[in-house]
């Protein structure tokens, strides 16, 4: 069954009783890159939380495998174990809840699991290896004694959303509208973060909007979803057609 | 049990759940009269006056009614007939720690009070039972003429002072509670700091009820003469029985001009305690007190540190935390009078209830008339955990000066599942992404905790939590 890495199979989807996946199907293998583009309301953002786990996202039908292994009925935090980090688009601000406490409660959940030999890190090692994932993202040492994501901006937000994942090491990442609201330099610094956790074996999902993301990772494949289900697949190439000429020649092909 | 063996002990309830057996010198049988009051204060050798003090606040007590506010199908439980008034554990006073009795010892070793902190710790008043047996001085104070002591040493060797101040900032007829410690009280710390020196490390003192039935009836009196400051800090855990136990404690500050005094308190009592303390100070001009109250446990606690601002310029500061749990009321807030101008209050207040507990902020702000360009500010914040529990506020208002400010916010939520996803989405389970939130919204309170209170209080409301949750009172939906 390990021969399965990542598969959506026939998944629907509600939330509040109405229906928003209507059948996704989705197959991802080790080392690859997806985008998911759509319009907005087309159901990219209830994926990821799906994928994920969120229990607001009920699920009617179908199935998630991970690693040879169904997913769909466990919590967020084992399937987070397993390997797969969500970034979130708008990322939740716990107040009172340092950075580097928050981080050594992650990294210490995450690596015990995988591994029953781990022996959580001395401090002072921690903040060191803290430190070598800040630097990739340039991020001053003062954001680790802040509480999480309080008061961020737009891009402290999505420094710290990729400073967790770099720290955390996931085999699959869901980057669910990782560039909504930012500037050129803070999607620089996504692409920095994607490159130096990318070394050929880890997969990634890319729920945008746009295609401007897709310059600087660019993906294998691009699945275009309309109304709770993926409508058209092809490769980059598909993208650049997006940008060029909008959704609407999809959603016409779609409707006839 | 070594040193070691304590260390590694996971904290749990049964920690704090033991008792030594009851190896009492002298115990008076239950109830109160003129009599037991007599007997307590000549067993104590007290000088006539004293004897005249709690006499006549024994009578006050029989003629005070119980207050009509607060829980009150609680406080209908109280049998004052049902409780002893006064235990004696040892004959002798411990001067140094090899005095001390084995028996107690263990008690401290067994709620783990760290070796490392013993030796940070400059002076140690512990008061076991009803009696402090063990107090230690550094020489260095009391060659600068700090006094920190028992209370009932301080009447036997301080009697000018201790006669000065004793029942000035709480009288005999404040409450009906703050009556019948004036009547029995026995232990609970003196300090006395005189002009201009400043006490660099915090006083500490570990308290502990371990009789059945026993009131515990403590009286803690805080002189800070002119520019003088201090730190105390009073800590305490309590042992499970399974009838009602009275506390009762009365504290008087006394911040002279520019003084500045904190007192700050974590108590923990088990679950069947009766927690009605009247705590209170006088700051004179430009004196700051500050109060950091942590109220976990007991069955029922009413509590509301208060500051009276007598000079111009002074400042207050109240911090607390209040934690209830199934069968529990918390009913805490603070005090504040502004009688000078130019004085400025500071109110924060958390509460947290779960598995049915019910927590109330109850406070009064006055402003007394000629109180010019004081200011105060209350900010209230509720976590409420599940569906069972409640929470209310009650803010008292009383201004009696048109040139003053005055900032109230008040604010009461759940737990937000959104952030319990995104705590879980990075690995934490239900329960710790839980305590992480819950411990996140104390963390006002517990930055201002020396260290070693902090990490005691974010573990033990990881365990209220899990007590909480096992109740079952949270939807548990993932």
């Amino acid at each position: 069954m390990e021969d399965i890495f990542f598969l959506v199979s026939d998944l629907e989807s509600s939330v509040e009783g109405n229906k928003i996946l209507k059948g996704i199907n989705l197959s991802v293998n080790r080392g690859e890159i997806h985008a998911v583009m759509g319009p907005n309301g087309s159901g990219k953002t209830t994926l990821s939380n799906v994928i994920m786990g969120n229990p607001l996202y009920e699920v009617d039908s179908g199935d998630i495998i991970f690693k040879g292994e169904s997913i769909v009925e466990l919590p967020p935090d084992e399937r987070a174990k397993r390997g797969i980090f969500m970034s979130f688009q708008h990322s939740e601000e716990v107040p009172g809840v340092s950075m580097i406490n928050f981080l050594r409660l992650a990294y210490n959940a995450i690596n015990s699991y995988r591994d029953s030999n781990f022996s959580q890190p001395k401090p002072i090692e921690f903040r060191k290896l803290v430190k070598s994932k800040m630097e990739i993202l340039k991020m001053e040492d003062s954001f680790l004694s802040r509480y999480l994501n309080e008061g961020f901006s737009g891009g402290e937000k999505k420094r710290s959303e990729m400073l967790q994942m770099l720290l955390l090491e996931p085999e699959l990442v869901i980057l669910d509208e990782v560039d909504s609201g930012l500037d050129v330099d803070a999607l620089r610094i996504v692409f920095d973060a994607v490159s130096s956790l990318n070394d050929g074996k880890k997969s990634f999902i890319i729920i945008t909007h746009y295609s401007r993301i897709l310059k600087y990772v660019k993906p294998d494949f691009v699945h275009v979803m309309v109304g709770g289900r993926i409508v058209k697949t092809g490769d980059y190439s598909l993208a650049n057609e997006i940008e060029e000429k909008g959704y609407d020649w999809i959603l016409k092909e779609v409707s006839v | 049990m070594s040193r070691e063996e304590i260390k590694q002990m996971k904290l749990d309830y049964v920690k704090y759940d033991f008792k030594d057996p009851e190896n009492y010198v002298y115990k008076f049988d239950k109830g109160i009269n003129e009599d037991v009051v007599r007997r307590i204060s000549e067993m104590k050798g007290e000088p006539k006056w004293m004897t005249e003090f709690r006499l006549k606040a024994f009578r006050i007590f029989q003629s005070k009614p119980m207050p009509t506010w607060g829980y009150k199908p609680y406080l209908d439980e109280i049998d004052f007939n049902d409780i002893y008034y006064y235990v004696k554990p040892t004959d002798k006073q411990g001067r140094s720690w090899e005095e001390v009795p084995d028996y107690i010892k263990n008690t401290f070793d067994r709620l783990g009070i760290p070796e490392a902190e013993r030796k940070y710790l400059a002076g140690v008043a512990a008061q076991y039972e009803s009696e402090v047996v063990y107090h230690n001085v550094k020489s260095q104070w009391e060659s600068k003429g700090v006094i920190f002591t028992d209370m009932d040493t301080a009447v036997r060797e301080y009697p000018d002072i201790v006669k000065r101040y004793f029942g000035t900032v709480v009288p005999p007829n404040d409450n009906k509670f703050a009556s019948l410690n004036s009547a029995v009280w026995s232990g609970g710390s003196f300090i006395y700091v005189p002009k201009g020196v400043s006490v660099d490390i915090p006083l500490q003192a570990y308290f502990r009820i371990n009789t059945q039935n026993m009131g515990q009836f403590e009286r803690t009196l805080i002189i800070a003469e002119e520019g003088a400051s201090v730190h105390y800090i009073e800590g305490c855990t309590a042992p499970v029985y399974s009838t009602n136990s009275l506390h009762a404690a009365v504290v008087e500050i006394i911040a002279h001009r520019g003084a500045y005094v904190r007192y700050t308190t974590v108590q923990n009592w088990s679950k069947n305690v009766f927690n009605l303390v009247t705590k209170r100070a006088f700051a004179y001009e430009d004196a700051r007190v500050e109060w950091v109250d942590g109220n976990l446990g007991s069955k029922l606690t009413m509590k509301y540190p208060a500051v009276y601002m007598l000079g111009k310029g002074a400042q207050a500061e109240i911090l607390s935390i209040a934690l209830a749990n199934a069968g529990q009321v918390q009913d805490a807030g603070a005090k504040v009078v502004h009688a000078a101008p130019y004085t400025t209050s500071n109110i924060i207040n958390k509460s947290i209830s779960m598995g049915g507990g019910i927590a109330i902020y109850r406070g009064l702000v006055k402003f007394m008339k000629g109180a010019v360009g004081s200011k105060n500010h209350t900010s209230c914040n509720a976590l409420i955990i599940d569906e069972l529990s409640k929470s209310d506020t009650v803010p008292h208002i009383d201004i009696n000066e048109d040139k003053v400010s005055l900032g109230h916010e008040a604010t009461a939520g759940r737990i937000s599942e959104e952030q319990l996803f995104y705590l879980m989405s990075r690995g934490l389970s239900e329960h710790e992404a839980l305590v992480t939130i819950v411990n996140g919204f104390v963390e006002p309170f517990t930055k201002a905790l020396p260290l070693e209170y902090a990490v005691e209080l974010n573990r033990l409301i990881e365990l209220e939590l899990e007590d909480a949750v096992d109740v079952g009172a949270r939807k548990v939906i993932y």
